[in-house]
């Protein structure tokens, strides 16, 4: 209960970033696309922050209804595919002031970093069923500030500011992972995993254990890099493969079903599609390849650890 | 087959560098108008995933604090301690984090993320190990250490995981696997991911510093022709 609620408020808090951006944007008469800008956070604000508004106090009938929810996607995405959502200067500090600063308040500045990791573990570490990893992570983030907020002596406005800079410099990514979630939630109603499991079963050889083997740890990672996901691979891929091709030849399920599922992330290393891994960090880190910037060093390792994943399950799971 | 055709439209999509979250939701409603869904149910279906997936996005209430400690200089002091330290260098820093993340990972603490862990604390003691020991960099290795920065986080996170008995990829191989049939035990499959967990160190380990080697070659030899050029003068 108070864990539904608190993971709300969360939310709702999320959204009030949004709606920053949404005030700063309409108040800078220079902005590039003022008003697409403003609709596209004020939209984001309104599903992050009312979508559920009721679970705050327990009452899960007073909500925004998932179908209209869908439409806003639709106009979000419309709003994105014309390039109209964009960010104008932000009032960020300059290069000797940071440099300053740094000296000034020395390794004191770390002290909160690392009070976000470590109180985000502890309260999870602790209270996971009260409250879970993402009120912990909540709770964590607003000690944190506070203790920022008394070493650099920074203002709220400050806050705010650089709060809004660094979700518009993300941008519409910020949306993408759980675009993509809902992308795989139509898939599984369509139905389109069994007919990919389907497919792969057409021309793997029955009897032959190698050949099952990479069809299973290779069936993994493709559908996988296809849904963003291996947990959604997953069931599909053990049901019309692992089972007929790999157990039902003897392999050990709780080894090949493992090394199964972490085939799976070999998969997950490679796609865009698993955007909060791999393109998100993009924005995060700015870089400036935005989609394969991170995943194009990941694939040697992704292809060396599907490998690996092959000989292990072949010696090992028999 | 021709449900397929969504992930048709991604691949193409993809190809053309059309708008990924365009190409994404036009994909959804043409494989659920394929499949006989009527329009309203396919914009159900997606309003209440996107819904149910804000979790994934939580990342958003952790900018205000980082945001204010980077406005303060954290990205700075962080490269600056790292400068001091002349044995560190670029892949010795990834490689140290990944065996942090990876152990983390498997005993079920939650220590790393992109925005928490790289972007403050771990890009910046990367780039300030580049810059003490080669110099100003060019930009294609600056974006090299970027890539290689945002990669470690999720090597070690993956195939970390799993050794966590209570991880949601255990719980999500023993509820599987119970639906075909096989009933297995938490902690065996827990086990059986150690291996993999193992592995991935050494491998990560070997990409990073594969670049050490990569970066002190070309730069160090810069370094030798340019002293070689003042000699002669």
């Amino acid at each position: 209960m108070l864990k539904d609620a608190l993971t709300e408020l969360l939310y709702v808090f999320c959204g009030i970033i949004a709606f920053y951006s949404v005030y700063v944007t309409l108040k800078d008469k220079n902005h590039p696309s003022r008003i697409p800008t403003a609709i596209f956070w004020g939209i984001l604000g309104v599903i992050f922050s009312f979508s559920r508004i009721g679970m705050l106090w327990g009452n899960k009938n007073i909500k925004i209804d998932d179908t209209v929810v869908g439409y806003l996607l639709v106009l979000l995405a419309i709003l994105s595919a014309l390039k109209l959502v964009k960010y104008n200067k932000f009032n960020e500090s300059s290069k000797e002031f940071k440099a300053e600063m740094a000296d000034k308040i020395g390794n004191k500045i770390f002290i909160p970093a690392l009070a976000l990791a470590i109180i985000a573990f502890i309260v999870a570490q602790y209270w996971t069923k009260q409250l879970g990893s993402l009120v912990a992570l909540g709770i964590a983030a607003l000690v944190a500030l506070i203790m920022a907020m008394i070493i650099t002596k920074g203002s709220t406005k400050e806050v705010a500011e650089d709060s809004r800079r660094l979700l518009e410099l993300v941008g519409p990514v910020s949306m993408l992972p759980q675009i993509l979630a809902a992308l795989g939630s139509v898939f599984t109603a369509a139905g389109v995993g069994t007919v990919i499991a389907d497919g792969i079963k057409g021309f793997v050889p029955q009897g032959n254990i190698l050949i099952g083997v990479i069809a299973y740890c290779v069936g993994m990672a493709l559908f996988t890099m296809i849904m963003g996901n291996a947990f959604a691979a997953f069931a599909v891929i053990t049901a019309g493969i692992g089972v007929p091709f790999v157990i039902a030849q003897g392999a050990n399920p709780v080894i090949a079903s493992m090394l199964g599922l972490t085939a799976g992330y070999c998969g997950t290393l490679m796609t865009p599609m698993a955007a909060n891994f791999n393109i998100v960090p993009t924005a995060i880190l700015e870089i400036k390849d935005k989609k394969y910037g991170v995943i194009k060093y990941q694939v040697p390792v992704a292809l060396t650890m599907l490998v690996i994943h092959i000989i292990l399950m072949y010696v090992w799971a028999f | 087959m021709i449900k397929l055709i969504g992930i048709l439209i991604i691949i193409i999509g993809f190809i053309l560098k059309l708008d990924t979250i365009a190409v994404v939701v036009f994909a959804g409603i043409i494989t659920g108008l394929v499949a006989g869904m009527s329009f309203n149910e396919i914009m159900k279906t997606l309003g209440s995933a996107f819904v149910t997936n804000r979790y994934m996005s939580i990342f958003i209430i952790t900018l205000p604090v980082i945001g204010l400690l980077e406005r303060y200089g954290l990205r700075e002091r962080a490269a600056y301690l790292i400068s001091k330290i002349k044995s560190a260098t670029v892949g010795r820093l990834t490689s140290l984090y990944l065996i942090i993340r990876t152990l983390s990972a498997m005993f079920g603490l939650r220590i790393g993320g992109h925005v928490q862990f790289i972007r403050p604390l771990i890009l910046p003691m990367a780039q300030g190990a580049g810059e003490s020991r080669y110099g100003e960099m060019q930009d294609s290795d600056k974006e090299a250490i970027k890539g290689l920065a945002g990669a470690v986080e999720n090597y070690g996170n993956f195939f970390g995981q799993n050794f966590f008995v209570a991880s949601g990829g255990v719980l999500l191989v023993v509820g599987v696997m119970k639906e075909l049939g096989y009933k297995i035990e938490a902690i065996d499959a827990a086990k059986a991911a150690l291996p993999i967990a193992l592995i991935i160190m050494v491998v990560g380990t070997l990409q990073f510093l594969y670049y050490d080697k990569k970066f002190d070659m070309k730069y160090n030899a810069k370094m030798r022709i340019k002293n070689d050029i003042t000699k002669n003068v």
